[in-house]
């Protein structure tokens, strides 16, 4: 079985892979680039724990075949924080406890950015159905919520 | 361990504050390691293949193919594991079926190969020659007399004669007279109740990674609520050593339960013995669902009797719960639970376990409780309001308080049932106005709690900070709450202390996290440990002054001399007696070996509003609020935490979640699509109200709170969806054709 090369970005940086036709980009990431940041929880695009953004676009990355990254954008949970400064999203989740187990925060982190560079003020309901694709079995929502829309107003008034 | 009396007026310096978690980092950032995270070099990767079938003899298992294939390093089925132990027999051949397949997915043979691809071909190659049996999936059918049978000589002396072997065992609880009782009842109401099986649902699959050398000895990297069950229940049907196996927790994506059992872990030591290679494994989503522990379905009868002015004057119940393809469902639990947060003089349970064709039923979060406290909790509001009557001031009425004999037989310390009622009655919630289609239901709930065996071990660096090692995985934030606790104890600020979760090779036996015991036990011993540390700092201190130790006292992160004798020294802090350590007899440490009692009962108070489309049935939730009792909070976040995740699981349980077999048997639901838990935009915020009646069992009034959650919420949403609707809900999930085929038929 040939494999296929692939060029890339992956968190800003030039990145170079070979990858079965079949693997998908989830794979790649995890068991080809060991960024295990990014989650699976069902394979089947349901759950969002491997959610990445592709040329900016949110995606579920166990949708996306690993060889369709070519020429792309990805960016990862490992590309969130600069260095050791974490992102207001990430600093506030910890904060407002909007985690308990954390297989699903990376999904969900990458999903909420993925909001508010889109809606920096987005409504509770906005918030809602955005995240919507993310489950969490954990906390019931409540806090994630409320960490999102408070980053979204600390961003707010820092610009 | 009792409540310190100076802890009732105490005013705490860390615990009740809100810092951040110690592995909040890694958890923002990908960082964490959970299950399916680590690598070993030459590392294989191990699957399983599942029965398609509900019930089979397995007649022929022919590997001789898989063997061939070219990259295929191991293939393991039952014979490979011989004969184990009576206490481990079950365990055994659920993770590895023997002469029989009992349900869809159930695990008939594992392959470790070269790659997923290598692997998933070899299964394909495995050639299993199966006779297919008739099989049962539901409780009440299975049952009966001319159900196809699971066991032969597995019912227990319990059960009269004359029914399938497929029930397994009778329990009964209570006192008084039930027959008496009744006959002083204005009103007796007699119900019966359906829920289905649901499943804990956590995010994160299975998955591990196991070494296993020629010479006996194991290592293995796992998602688990503990890994000391992991090692012995492990090393019991390998015929290991239990001090030769060494278990490593990973970080955990979730378990409710549904971790607090093997399934992967004995096939991967297998499959690493006999390739001489690490093998990892990790269940799919589908495998999920097929073959772990999803909870029971049930169906329970009801016979309540009520006088007009509220008060019970009888109460039973019948309780069948199927707990999949062995014994040991949590009817027990069930029927223990039911009418435990009431007053009763006359109270009878009465709880059958049952075996069908479903993978075995696994603890989830409260097991038992919940569909109980829907069918008792449902009889109860309806009483209440036929006879006009609030169904708050009802339950206030009978309420159990301390002092109260329970329904299964303890005799309550101080408890917080009643003030869940209060609070909530006085809360505006209650009396905020609901529109058309709209309806308020509450409903209480009761947990046990737990203890059992737990060891701390708090070691004193050089530099006078303080590392605790713990044997209980943190599902969601315990490392805080032990870090939190140990800085409270030992007076010294929260950034100055680090907790980890030791492997089994570092401390002695812990049970699993279960039982919402982490917090109270871990956190007693913790407590214990850094006393044992304070204990032997201040005898250091003693040392280098030359007084009695009895002379010396501990406060606020320093050893002091106290009383009138012990002469005038300044304060030695923890820092100072630590750097010379090693000069007044070595290192300093505490620990804190204990099986912990004295959990303390958890009552909780639910309310709800909800909103029932007529023309499609469909329920939204509109409002929710969590009354608990926490005994002490000490991180409030993370209690409010487990308040709301419980609520919007029971939510899941009582409006979506269900199994859902076709007649062949088979799952038809086993994906996240059509398995349908809560998601963000189904919900309001769930706001909750802490209460604080302190344990009697615990030095800082800590109760367990993770459990008791999720027991009124079944109920609490049957009531307000029964109300909008304005027929009667008795049967799980309310999904909204269920919803509109009841509207239509009119109640």
């Amino acid at each position: 079985m040939s494999r296929i090369h692939v060029t890339t970005t992956i968190n800003g940086d030039a990145t170079e892979f070979l990858c079965e036709a079949e693997a998908t980009l989830l794979d790649v990431l995890r068991d080809e680039l060991g960024l295990t940041g990014t989650k699976e929880g069902c394979g089947t695009g349901d759950c969002g724990a491997c959610s990445v953004t592709v040329d900016g676009r949110l995606v579920c990355s166990c949708l996306m075949l690993g060889a369709e990254a070519e020429g792309r954008e990805i960016t990862t949970i490992e590309g969130m924080a600069t260095g050791e400064r974490l992102h207001p999203l990430q600093k506030k989740f910890i904060e407002m406890a909007a985690l308990q187990c954390g297989i699903c925060t990376p999904g969900i982190l990458v999903a909420a950015k993925s909001l508010l560079e889109r809606n920096p003020d987005p409504s509770e309901e906005e918030v809602r159905y955005w995240l919507a694709g993310n489950l969490c079995r954990c906390t019931g929502y409540d806090k994630i919520i409320r960490a999102v829309m408070e980053t979204a107003a600390d961003m707010r008034r820092a610009s | 361990m009792a409540l310190d009396d100076s802890n009732k007026t105490r005013v705490f310096k860390v615990v009740g504050t809100r810092p951040d978690r110690p592995d909040g980092i890694d958890k923002v950032t990908g960082r964490a390691r959970f299950g399916a995270d680590m690598v070993a070099p030459g590392m294989l990767t191990g699957r399983i293949l599942r029965s398609p079938h509900a019930h089979a003899r397995i007649l022929r298992i022919d590997a001789s193919k898989a063997e061939a294939l070219p990259g295929v390093k191991a293939v393991v089925t039952r014979a490979d594991f011989g004969d184990v132990p009576d206490h481990v027999a079950d365990i055994m051949e659920n993770c590895m079926a023997g002469e029989k397949a009992l349900y869809d997915g159930h695990a008939i043979a594992a392959v470790a190969a070269i790659s997923p691809a290598v692997a998933r071909q070899a299964l394909r190659l495995i050639e299993v020659e199966y006779d297919v049996l008739p099989h049962v999936t539901d409780v009440d059918e299975a049952m009966k007399p001319d159900a196809p049978v699971l066991h032969e000589g597995r019912q227990q002396e319990t059960v009269p004669p004359g029914m399938s072997q497929n029930v397994i065992a009778r329990s009964e609880f209570g006192h008084g007279d039930i027959e008496a009782g009744l006959k002083q009842a204005d009103r007796v109401l007699e119900r019966t109740y359906r829920t289905a099986a649901t499943h804990q649902g956590y995010i994160e699959p299975h998955a591990c990674l196991a070494t296993m050398s020629a010479d006996g000895q194991g290592d293995l990297w796992v998602c688990t609520q503990g890994h000391y069950m992991v090692r012995n229940t492990c090393a019991a049907i390998l015929g290991l050593e239990q001090g030769q196996l060494r278990v490593t927790a990973s970080e955990i994506g979730g378990g409710f339960g549904g971790k607090t059992t093997v399934f992967l872990e004995p096939v991967a030591l297998m499959l690493a013995k006999k390739s001489g290679r690490p093998v990892k494994m990790v269940m799919s989503r589908s495998e999920v669902l097929r073959a772990t522990g999803p909870t029971s379905s049930t169906s329970i009868d009801v016979k309540i009797g009520m006088r007009k002015d509220g008060k019970i004057t009888a109460a039973y119940a019948e309780l069948r719960y199927q707990g999949g393809a062995w014994p040991g469902s949590p009817v027990n639990m069930g029927a223990m639970s039911g009418f435990a947060p009431y007053d009763l003089e006359n109270v009878k349970t009465v709880g059958w376990d049952v075996v069908t064709n479903r993978p075995k039923a696994a603890a989830y979060r409260a097991p038992g409780a919940p569909m109980a406290a829907f069918a008792i909790e449902s009889a109860i509001d309806e009483l209440a309001k036929g006879f006009g009557l609030d169904p708050l001031a009802v339950r206030l009425m009978n309420g159990a308080d301390e002092g109260t004999k329970s329904s299964y037989g303890p005799t309550y310390p101080a408890i917080g049932l009643k003030a869940t009622l209060e609070a909530a009655h006085k809360h505006p919630h209650w009396t905020a106005p609901l529109g058309k289609n709209q309806g308020r239901g509450v409903a209480c709930g009761f947990w046990f709690n737990f203890g059992g065996d737990t060891c701390v071990s708090l070691n004193v660096t050089p530099d006078g900070t303080v590392t605790v090692s713990e044997g209980n995985p943190d599902i969601g934030g315990s490392r805080a709450s032990m870090t939190m606790m140990a800085a409270e104890e030992l007076g010294i600020p929260y950034d100055q202390v680090r907790t980890i979760i030791a492997d089994t090779g570092s401390l002695g036996q812990n049970e699993v996290t279960d039982g919402s015991r982490v917090t109270f036990a871990v956190g007693l011993a913790t407590i214990e440990a850094a006393r044992s540390a304070k204990r032997e700092m201040c005898r250091r201190a003693a040392m280098i002054w030359g007084i009695d130790e009895q002379a010396v006292e501990w406060e606020d992160g320093a050893a002091r001399p106290a009383g009138p004798n012990a002469g005038k020294f300044p304060p030695m802090t923890i820092k100072e007696i630590a750097a010379v350590a090693s000069n007044t007899g070595g290192p300093i440490a505490g620990h804190h070996e204990v099986t912990a009692e004295g959990a303390g009962v958890s009552f909780a108070t639910h309310m709800v509003d909800v909103e029932v489309d007529p023309d499609t049935g469909a329920t939204k939730i509109l409002r929710y609020t969590v009354f608990q009792d926490a005994g002490k909070a000490v991180h409030p976040s993370y209690v409010e935490g487990q308040f709301q995740g419980g609520a919007v699981q029971g939510i899941g349980w009582a409006l979506n979640e269900e199994y859902i077999y076709g007649e062949d048997g088979i799952l038809q639901n086993a994906g996240f699509l059509d398995y349908r838990i809560p998601v963000a935009s189904d919900l309001p915020m769930i706001d909750t109200v802490i209460l604080e009646i302190p344990n009697p069992g615990h030095p800082y009034g800590v109760r367990g709170v993770g459990e008791t959650s999720i027991v009124p919420p079944l109920a609490a949403v049957a009531n307000a969806v029964s109300e909008a609707a304005g027929v009667r809900m008795t049967q799980l999930p309310m999904s909204p054709p269920r919803v509109l085929a009841a509207i239509q038929a009119g109640g």
